[in-house]
Parts: C-alpha cells; sequence; structure tokens
C-alpha cells in the first residue's frame, strides 16, 4: 500500500468521524508552498539537462488542451448535469486546469513503479494552471457575468509564481547548486507530501455533506470527466505529442485532473453568481480521490498496452 | 490621570478571505486612515443544514475587517460594500461606537 494514499485516507475518515484534528491555517499555507517550489526546483534541475527543442511540442499541447478544455465541458454541465451558466463556466474552468498534487502522486507512484516520465513535465504542470481558468472566464463573460477583472490574479497567482519560479532557478543553479537544497526539497519531499494528504483527506471529509447536496450529476461528472480525458491524454500524449509511457501516463493525469486551488479561487471573483461549493466539491470530493485510487493506477496500466 | 477621549465609529467587515484586496480598496477609497484584518472562522446554519467556512483553500477561509473612523465614511464604504458584493458573497457589516484617545489618527 501507498502510505501517501493512507494518510489520505486517515485524514477523510478521521474527519467524517468528527475528530478536532485539524491543521493551522499556516501549516496547511506552508506546506502547499513548499511542495509547489519543490517540483518546480526539481523539475528545473532535470531540466538544465535537456534542450529545449524536446518542449515545444509538449508545451504548445497542454496550452491548447488547458484552454479548450472548459469549451467542451462547459455544454455537457449546462445539457447534461443542467448546471446554469455561470455555475457551469464556474466548473468547466476547475476541469481545464490543473491540480499539483495529483501530479505529485502520480509522479511518486510512476517512481514506485520504476518508470519515468520526461523531466520537463513540471513544466507542463505549470503551463497548464492558467489556460483553464481564462477559458472559464470567457465563459462566463458569454454568458453575461458581471464580475471583475482576475487576469492579473491567474497569472500570478501563488501555484504560477512558485511553480514557474522553482524551474527558472533550478534550471539556473543546475544540480550542483540544488546539493545544497536537496536535504530539504528532495529527501524530504515524501514526507511532506504525505503530511499534506493528512490535511487534504480532512478537507475533503469536510466536502461530504455538501457533496450529497450538489447531486448525483455533478458526482457523476467528476467521475467520467477524468476517465475520458485521462485516456484521451494518454492517447494524445503518446501518438500525437510522442512522449514516452512515463510521459504519456502523466499527461493524461494533468488532462484528469482539476484544479481545486487556483480555480475556485479566481472564478470566486470573476463569476461571483456562481456557486463556488460545487466546483471545490466536485474536483476535490470527487475527482481528486477518483484520480488517486483509480485513474493513476488505471493509466498506468493502460500505459503498459502502448 | 485623566484622559480625553473622542468618539467615533468602527466598521465591522466579516466577509469572504477572496474579498480582502478589494475591501482595502473601497476603505481607501472612501479616506479611511487604515484597518486591520484578522482571520476567523465561523459557519451558518439553515434550513438546508450546517455550513462550516473553515476549511483550507483561499475561497473557505473567513476575514474580519475593523476600520476605525468617522461614522460618514464608514456609511459610505457599508453602501458600496453592500453594493458590490452583498448579492454574491457572504459578507457582514456591523458598526459601534467606539472611544479613542488621538482622534487625528482616524
Amino acid at each position: 500500500m501507498d502510505p501517501l494514499i493512507l494518510l489520505f485516507a486517515l485524514g477523510v475518515i478521521a474527519r467524517l468521524a468528527r475528530s478536532d484534528l485539524r491543521f493551522p491555517e499556516p501549516v496547511y499555507e506552508a506546506l502547499s508552498i513548499y511542495l509547489l517550489l519543490a517540483i518546480g526546483l526539481k523539475g528545473g534541475v532535470e531540466l538544465s539537462h535537456q534542450s529545449f527543442g524536446n518542449v515545444l511540442l509538449p508545451a504548445v499541447s497542454v496550452l491548447v488542451l488547458g484552454f479548450l478544455i472548459p469549451f467542451v465541458l462547459f455544454p455537457v454541465l449546462r445539457g447534461i448535469v443542467r448546471l446554469n451558466q455561470a455555475d457551469a463556466a464556474s466548473v468547466a474552468a476547475h476541469y481545464g486546469s490543473v491540480s499539483v498534487v495529483t501530479f505529485a502522486i502520480a509522479s511518486a507512484y510512476l517512481e514506485r513503479k520504476g518508470i519515468r516520465a520526461e523531466s520537463f513535465m513540471p513544466v507542463l504542470l505549470a503551463l497548464m494552471e492558467a489556460p483553464g481558468i481564462i477559458a472559464g472566464v470567457i465563459l462566463a463573460r458569454q454568458a453575461g457575468a458581471k464580475g471583475g477583472s482576475v487576469m492579473h490574479e491567474v497569472l500570478v497567482n501563488k501555484g504560477i509564481v512558485l511553480l514557474a519560479g522553482g524551474i527558472v532557478i533550478g534550471l539556473l543553479i543546475g544540480s550542483e547548486g540544488f546539493a545544497s537544497l536537496k536535504p530539504l526539497f528532495g529527501d524530504l519531499f515524501r514526507g511532506i507530501l504525505a503530511l499534506y494528504l493528512l490535511e487534504l483527506g480532512l478537507v475533503v471529509g469536510g466536502r461530504v455533506p455538501e457533496l450529497r447536496r450538489s447531486g448525483a450529476r455533478l458526482i457523476g461528472f467528476g467521475i467520467l470527466t477524468p476517465l475520458v480525458m485521462g485516456v484521451a491524454g494518454l492517447l494524445i500524449g503518446h501518438w500525437i505529442v510522442g512522449l514516452s509511457q512515463g510521459g504519456a501516463v502523466i499527461f493524461g493525469v494533468l488532462l484528469a485532473s482539476a484544479s481545486y486551488i487556483a480555480a475556485p479561487a479566481a472564478m470566486r471573483m470573476a463569476v461571483p453568481e456562481a456557486n463556488p461549493a460545487l466546483g471545490i466539491s466536485a474536483s476535490l470530493a470527487v475527482t481528486f480521490p477518483f484520480n488517486v485510487f483509480v485513474n493513476i493506477p488505471l493509466l498506468y496500466r493502460l500505459g503498459d498496452l502502448l | 490621570m485623566n484622559m480625553t477621549t473622542h468618539r467615533r465609529c468602527q466598521l465591522t467587515i466579516i466577509a469572504e478571505y477572496v474579498l480582502e484586496s478589494r475591501l482595502v480598496a473601497v476603505v481607501a477609497h472612501h479616506g479611511a486612515h487604515g484597518y486591520t484584518v484578522h482571520e476567523v472562522r465561523g459557519g451558518s446554519f439553515s434550513a438546508e443544514g450546517e455550513r462550516q467556512r473553515d476549511g483550507a483553500g483561499e475561497t473557505l477561509r473567513t476575514i474580519e475587517m475593523k476600520v476605525i473612523c468617522d461614522r460618514p465614511v464608514a456609511e459610505a464604504i457599508s453602501a458600496q460594500v453592500i453594493e458590490d458584493f452583498g448579492r454574491n458573497f457572504s459578507v457582514r457589516l456591523m458598526l459601534s461606537d467606539v472611544e479613542v484617545f488621538r482622534p487625528g489618527k482616524y
């Protein structure tokens, strides 16, 4: 069993059992800053051994796909899940953007299986944060939402600053410069990710009552979307982008994952009339556990067949 | 020692965390001299059931902002906050009388 998943499950159970276990907000904040920076730094260091030409096609692919996904999902959310325009735009943006922790768990999973993905994967992660949110804002505007401008906030949100900043610093310092940071950002990574997952389990457990209110259709959407997107991502990653087996699995996970940090905050301001509980509940309480427990192992198996 | 005090108005705003920078802009726009913000926790009870606003992540966090100013300024800030955010966001506003020692500060 993967200790990361066990700690996540412990968090969910503790919250459902109404345990008094709770992480102070600054600790949660510090853990997420650490994870974002560590993923960025390690990605940058790996990237310093690579030529940039290899990154171009995958980078353009995630920018385009991240932007297109909300436009594909919006009609589904309107017609099948039966959300109003504002709610549909908001939820669509969550699924266009990505979840950093799902990426980290998928990377750790592949590492345990002894499969390597291309070293530029964290770059794709950083690039895929914003386009989906921007597409969600455009969808909301078309639907007549009168929210404030959030472009600046989307582009300088802490996820992008830390991931992109970490990648650039990692590139500049290379393996030699990273040696002094490795005890903190390399060796401790899994343990700190485990702590973060315990906290995330507590948050997810707290969303369960909200989930009951959002209805079976949204829950179904939260399961089927990552399933379809994951398989599509795996195939596109392998056949069109030309990634290795491990790279294609991570590519599928990027498409399958839904944002629960950057997108909710941005959509709250861009589409104030949307119900913020829908997007977070679907992405965090349905799609995140589904990806972790079912989709990542499934994509790994399918990747084996390629 | 007998110290002289002066009456001012304290506006307390309890609102969603994501509104902080917007609220600061409104407070500054109407000429208040400063503000204090801290994070709080809370929830609400309705027919739909209990809702807790104590989760991690910016959309689930809550702030409390205090502004001490003249009453007309507090009323102008309140009116704009209700106009801009009252419909779609969780916002609570309260006015109370306070006594201050150095009136020039507010």
